[in-house]
């Protein structure tokens, strides 16, 4: 009974984490890309991990909170403007192929141990080189708060403030997006997901549009990096392809082309997984599957369900089928 | 020698795919405001010669003009916004926005760039024309669905409407009344006999009836080359199309 109480207890706790809503953040960036304007992103983490070294290096050379965030953004307009200009007028699979690797590369050089004075090398850079300015930007003040079964630090590390901003980033990104996507600019975008030729046909400037919605989307992306890391820490390798392939989990699973999707996406995907793994921990005997084994096999799961959404249920959750096709 | 005059002007063009040639040494002028028909078999290179026209695909050799300057290499987007409307054989529509959205797309000039994410009270004039634009081709009450709800026809007169959104000087159809019943047939003509003259309209038309009612003038496509040009008289009287559409000599 203490085990399910255990399991029902991470699981909620996993749905208000600023991590999971700085993946969020990363996922409607994603969703920009490949939801509307039908971009093959493959490296939304390098996104990520490129705004989360821009702001965590600018902090350390002491810069204050806002001039490093914004130094996060501008990173994320630079690194989809260096993709962007070789491989949008070419066909969508160039995108997804150069992305991959882009992202690659800035977790490499990221790794350098020729950068260890700037990166941290392998290691990354430790959360107190870098959050204090936004602690100390807290309304919270001190003490702990307890909301429901939730007991945190009101500041803190990983308290209520980190969850309220993040949060409230979510839903004001989420609702940009949503006035993005009803003004007649995101008409155009919808309409070069559906036939970019046809559009061209029109006299639009396609490269262009394609352009401004990778900028929109890796924006966000960045974003989402600076939140990820300053809860926890720097970690060059939480940010590899790994993580993309969970956004992309995450975002098709609540469904790809819709407003909310991205964020029921990752609530659901982040508690299911650890159902699956706490549950197993519980039912499978250590002789069979031990602690490491049954958060491998949750792992594993998680590429199941990605290949069995894309075949049986591309348009997620709380998609319309007919909006999204993988035709690319 | 291409002038003001001509509206479109094609010199010695030639279109390779791989092996095929599918366009051969085609030379033709229109003129501004002259309505021409393009006729012929399938493959017989209108397509393409369409094609090569927007800009779609660049030639293999020989030049493009538009109003006496030379196209050959600007991109279609580019020919577009200099007054190049066209529809493609089979529609090429954007199925998950409704019909108004799409000929809200497709309107010329400003208004689409980052600026339009902020509510402005100039887009109410183009929400106007939008509604003219499918009240002209016979859209008024479907404009709220969803294209890919409407039938056939409706989506060949919404690409119509789309065309002529951009305000054309060039309107150029691939077989308009393909799918079209006999009354629809009768609307498109009634419908493109009632533009105004100073566009210039190039059709390929399979509907003999409909290319040599609009037409002043006829031109014959055969295996890639052009074979034969006039007047739809002389088009309606020639032994040589009489051969190629019912399968004699040339076949």
């Amino acid at each position: 009974m203490d085990g399910i109480i255990k399991i029902l207890y991470d699981m909620s706790a996993s749905m208000i984490l600023p991590t999971t809503a700085a993946f969020v953040i990363a996922a409607i960036g994603l969703n920009v890309h490949f939801g509307f304007t039908g971009l093959l992103n493959m490296g939304q983490a390098g996104f990520m991990l490129i705004g989360a070294y821009g702001f965590a290096i600018s902090i350390g050379a002491g810069l204050p909170f806002w001039a490093a965030f914004f130094i996060a953004i501008f990173a994320g307009i630079a690194f989809a403007l260096i993709l962007g200009i070789p491989t949008l007028q070419l066909r969508g699979d160039y995108l997804a192929i150069v992305t991959i690797a882009a992202a690659e590369i800035i977790r490499m050089v990221g790794r350098a141990s020729i950068l260890n004075d700037i990166t941290g090398g392998s290691n990354g850079l430790t959360g107190e080189s870098f959050r204090n300015p936004f602690a100390e930007m807290s309304l919270f003040g001190d003490g702990q708060t307890q909301i429901l079964w939730f007991e945190f630090d009101n500041t803190g590390v990983n308290g209520w403030w980190s969850r309220a901003v993040t949060w409230f980033m979510v839903f004001l990104f989420a609702a940009i997006v949503w006035l993005l996507m009803r003004s007649p600019w995101g008409r155009v975008i919808k309409s070069i997901r559906e036939d970019e030729d046809a559009v061209r046909s029109l006299g639009k400037n396609v490269f262009s549009f394609k352009m401004q919605s990778l900028v929109v989307g890796g924006v966000l992306g960045a974003i989402g990096g600076v939140m990820f890391i300053l809860p926890t820490s720097l970690q060059p390798d939480a940010m590899g392809r790994n993580m993309t392939f969970l956004i992309w989990t995450a975002m098709l699973l609540g469904g790809a082309a819709t407003i909310f999707g991205p964020i029921l996406g990752s609530i659901v995907f982040f508690a299911l997984r650890l159902m699956v793994q706490g549950t197993m921990r519980l039912i499978v005997p250590d002789a069979w599957m031990n602690i490491q084994q049954t958060e491998q096999f949750s792992w594993i799961m998680v590429g199941v369900a990605l290949m069995l959404l894309v075949i049986f249920r591309p348009q997620g959750m709380i998609g319309n089928k007919k909006e999204l096709n993988f035709n690319v | 020698m291409p002038t003001q005059d001509i509206a479109i002007s094609l010199t010695d063009v030639d279109k390779r795919f791989g092996g095929l040639r599918a366009v051969k040494n085609v030379s033709m002028e229109v003129r501004a405001g002259e309505r021409v028909s393009m006729i012929g078999t399938n493959g017989a290179g209108k397509s393409t010669l369409f094609n090569l026209i927007a800009g779609v695909f660049p030639v293999t050799a020989g030049s493009v003009s538009m109003f006496g300057s030379v196209v050959t290499k600007q991109n279609t987007a580019k020919r577009a916004r200099n007054g190049l409307a066209r529809t493609f054989q089979t529609s090429r529509l954007f199925e998950q926005l409704t019909a108004a959205e799409n000929v809200f797309i497709a309107l010329g000039g400003r208004g689409l760039g980052w600026k339009s994410i902020f509510p402005a009270s100039r887009l109410a004039q183009k929400w106007t024309r939008v509604a003219q634009l499918l009240h002209t081709v016979g859209l008024s009450t479907e404009g709220d669905r969803r294209v890919a709800d409407l039938s056939h026809g409706e989506q060949r007169q919404l690409e119509l409407a789309m065309a002529l959104a951009a305000d054309p000087k060039i309107l150029m159809l691939d077989e308009p009344a393909a799918g079209f019943s006999p009354a629809e047939r009768q609307q498109l003509v009634a419908m493109l006999t009632a533009l105004p003259a100073d566009i210039t309209l190039l059709l390929i038309e399979h509907d003999m009836d409909i290319a040599l009612q609009v037409a002043d003038r006829v031109i014959v496509m055969h295996d890639g080359s052009k074979i034969l040009e006039g007047t739809p008289d002389e088009i309606r009287a020639s032994q040589v199309v009489r051969d190629i559409y019912l399968g004699g000599g040339h076949a």
